[in-house]
């Protein structure tokens, strides 16, 4: 039984990491593992960063990206930017809402305030389109979940706009990037060096806001991440302990057995 | 094994309530005093871990069911509030999304633990036919609960499968049209499937009494394959097996606590993070690692009502298993050719898993094909063939003797 079981554990490892190589399988260029500081089971956040890449967000991705499951309350809270609350009250404040019926039945439109979700940049996908040339920007609450890849995915694709290869010409409104499947993206380059301002001293290269708005965006799709790895180290803390009390009570019970 | 019931009640209260609802008495022979063979390994221990799985799926399904949206406007949010808003939304969710994967896991291994054992032999065919019906049950309810967060792999999903029953000669068109309750997958078919997959969980349920009730008549079979003979051959569940079990799950939860808190989304496809959209197919439709094999089985036969026929008849050809295995000996530790079967069967499985998440064309079809032909043969030529052709080893003569490493009688002893 020992060998079969060998035999079954080699061929399930080989099995499965054929399964998860096909997965990322298809025309487009791998992209490159970064190390995020939100990798690994003791990863979390840098706040600092964060705040960087939500100034990028703002700047430049928001003019057509929406992020339409957060709030601005979000910004404050613990495991995110860590924004203070009067901070995220005022960066609400600058965006309008629309409210409403007021006691005349009107809509009418206010400034944001930080229980609002986050205004999408235009009313609806036909709007979105036809102010993007037929192409549709996402939606980017959940960008980084969205992608297999990933944050490393998504940071390859900001980063790796090129010149075509020789032979290859790009119909008008499309842009050459070899991580994109098929090769055309829609949307042209977004970041460039000092594009951004930061007030914090961090140079401004365009890897560096890239690097910034992918942790922003991976904080956006996964605000959970920081308590669901320090959760789970000590859920798996707690198995383990129980487990060598469960083993050892097991050989206690079974001993007049052997 | 059935024998006589050993539950004494003590106080006023249990002999009153045992001389009217003897349920004390029930659980007592159940759980308690039920004899269970002293030689059980760990891959046993797979029973107590799926009531543990199905349990969770129920306990954490109701809790999302209060938060959740089933209308293909606001499902998708509603799963992003249960993830965001909801306190520990996401903990609950993830439980239940990895947790079905968990008891994918468990169920298989307890289904090859039984293929590799002979459990299946009788006198426990019903308890084999229970369990495969369970297993059919768990492939519904998971396909349906996919479908739930009404993202692109949900919608696309439920447009393949449901698309299956077209192939039905006559009336498949209707058929389809009936399930989606409308001329494609839509509101009305969202809405029928978070009801169907709040229902089947009960179904499961119930079935897995009756799995454990026809477990508890002739008993559990064990790695020797040979029937219990007197009491020395076995012990009372509690404790010997409630804590072997306690710590096989405690392992257990170990592997699923690194699924739920540190990879939550690797079981899954990126794509259901998209929400469904009717204008836009994926690149590649793949369903849950759970059910690729089946999908390679599908995929295989160039013709739609064919491939249909094969993917069915993968699931129930298992129901046939009691009778299409002829080998007179049980377990396959005293079968060395079917050992070496066994283990091909696995690695064709595995290998039918791995062709169904690669798209269907070129040598990947060619290659299901022969994968789906071996699976067949496998049940339908091999099993047979292998009990008549076959000498197994020699057998021992009681559970204790193999417990005790007693060498075996010369005599080669079938099991009853």
């Amino acid at each position: 039984m020992n060998n079969l079981l060998k035999n079954v554990a080699l061929v399930s490892v080989v099995a499965l990491s054929l399964v998860s190589s096909a997965h990322a399988a298809g025309d487009a260029k791998h992209p490159e593992a970064q190390a995020w500081s939100f990798n690994g089971p003791l990863g979390t956040y840098d706040r600092d960063e964060l705040r960087r890449g939500y100034k990028v967000y703002k700047e430049v991705c928001a003019s057509c990206h929406g992020m339409k499951f957060l709030s601005f309350r979000n910004l404050s809270q613990e495991g995110g930017p860590e924004f203070s609350e009067a901070e995220v009250k005022a960066i609400a404040a600058e965006y309008l809402v629309e409210d409403g019926p007021d006691a005349y039945g009107d809509m009418f439109e206010r400034a944001a305030l930080p229980k609002d979700r986050f205004p999408s940049p235009f009313p609806n996908e036909n709007a979105a389109r036809a102010a993007n040339g037929g192409a549709y920007p996402p939606d980017l609450s959940l960008i980084t979940k969205a992608r297999s890849g990933g944050p490393d995915y998504i940071y390859a694709l900001l980063t790796g706009y090129e010149d075509p290869p020789e032979g290859v010409t790009m119909r008008p409104g499309l842009y050459y990037n070899p991580y994109m499947a098929g090769g055309a993206i829609a949307m042209s380059a977004p970041l460039f060096d000092d594009m951004v301002e930061y007030t914090d001293g961090t140079p401004a290269t365009m890897a560096q806001l890239s690097h910034d708005v992918v942790a922003f965006l991976n904080w956006a799709a996964e605000p959970e991440l920081e308590a669901r790895k320090r959760s789970g180290i000590m859920v798996l803390i707690y198995l383990t302990i129980f487990a060598g009390l469960l083993y050892f009570s097991m050989r206690k019970i079974w001993a007049d057995q052997h | 094994m059935s024998g006589e019931s050993t539950y004494n009640p003590q106080s006023g209260f249990a002999k009153w309530l045992d001389s009217r609802l003897p349920i004390m008495r029930l659980a007592h022979d159940s759980f308690v005093d039920y004899p269970t063979p002293k030689n059980l390994n760990y891959w046993w221990t797979f029973g107590g871990i799926l009531t543990f799985c199905l349990i969770t799926q129920i306990v954490t399904g109701i809790i999302l069911a209060m938060h959740y949206t089933p209308h293909i406007d606001y499902a998708f949010a509603s799963v992003e509030h249960i993830m965001r808003d909801v306190n520990y939304g996401w903990l609950i969710r993830y439980i239940h999304s990895n947790g079905a994967s968990m008891f994918f896991l468990a169920v298989y291994i307890h289904i090859f633990r039984g293929l590799y054992y002979g459990s299946y032999k009788a006198p426990r065919e019903v308890l084999w036919i229970l369990g495969v019906i369970i297993y059919i049950l768990m492939m519904a309810a998971a396909f349906m609960g996919y479908v739930l967060p009404w993202g692109q792999m949900s919608l696309w999903g439920a447009t393949v499968i449901t698309n299956l029953f077209g192939a039905i000669p006559v009336v498949g068109e209707s058929v389809a049209i009936w399930l989606w309750g409308g001329f494609s997958v839509d509101n009305a078919t969202l809405n029928r499937f978070f009801s169907l997959h709040y229902l089947v969980p009960f179904l499961i349920l119930g079935v897995v009494v009756l799995h454990i009730w026809a477990l508890h008549v002739p008993g559990n079979n064990n790695p020797a394959g040979i029937s219990v003979q007197d009491k020395k051959d076995t012990l009372p569940f509690h404790p010997y097996y409630t804590v072997k079990d306690a710590f096989g799950l405690s392992i257990f939860l170990i592997l699923f606590s690194y699924f739920i808190f540190f990879a939550p989304n690797v079981l899954g496809h990126a794509d259901n993070y998209i929400p469904a959209n009717p204008l836009v197919t994926p690149a590649h439709i793949v369903p849950e690692w759970y059910l690729l094999p089946f999908y390679a089985i599908l995929r295989a036969v160039p013709d739609k009502l064919g491939g249909v026929l094969l993917m069915f008849g993968a699931i129930f050809v298992m129901f046939l298993l009691p009778w299409l295995d002829t080998s007179k000996v049980r377990s396959g530790r005293y079968r060395p050719l079917f050992k070496q079967f066994y283990i091909l069967f696995i690695i064709n499985c595995l290998f039918l898993g791995y062709l169904g998440a690669q798209p269907a064309e070129g040598s990947y079809v060619i290659m299901a094909r022969i994968a789906t032909v071996y699976y067949f043969a496998h049940f339908l030529i091999i099993l047979p063939v292998l009990g008549i052709v076959e000498k197994p080893k020699n057998v021992p003569q009681s559970i204790s003797d193999s417990v005790l490493g007693g060498k075996a009688q010369p005599t080669a002893q079938p099991a009853e």
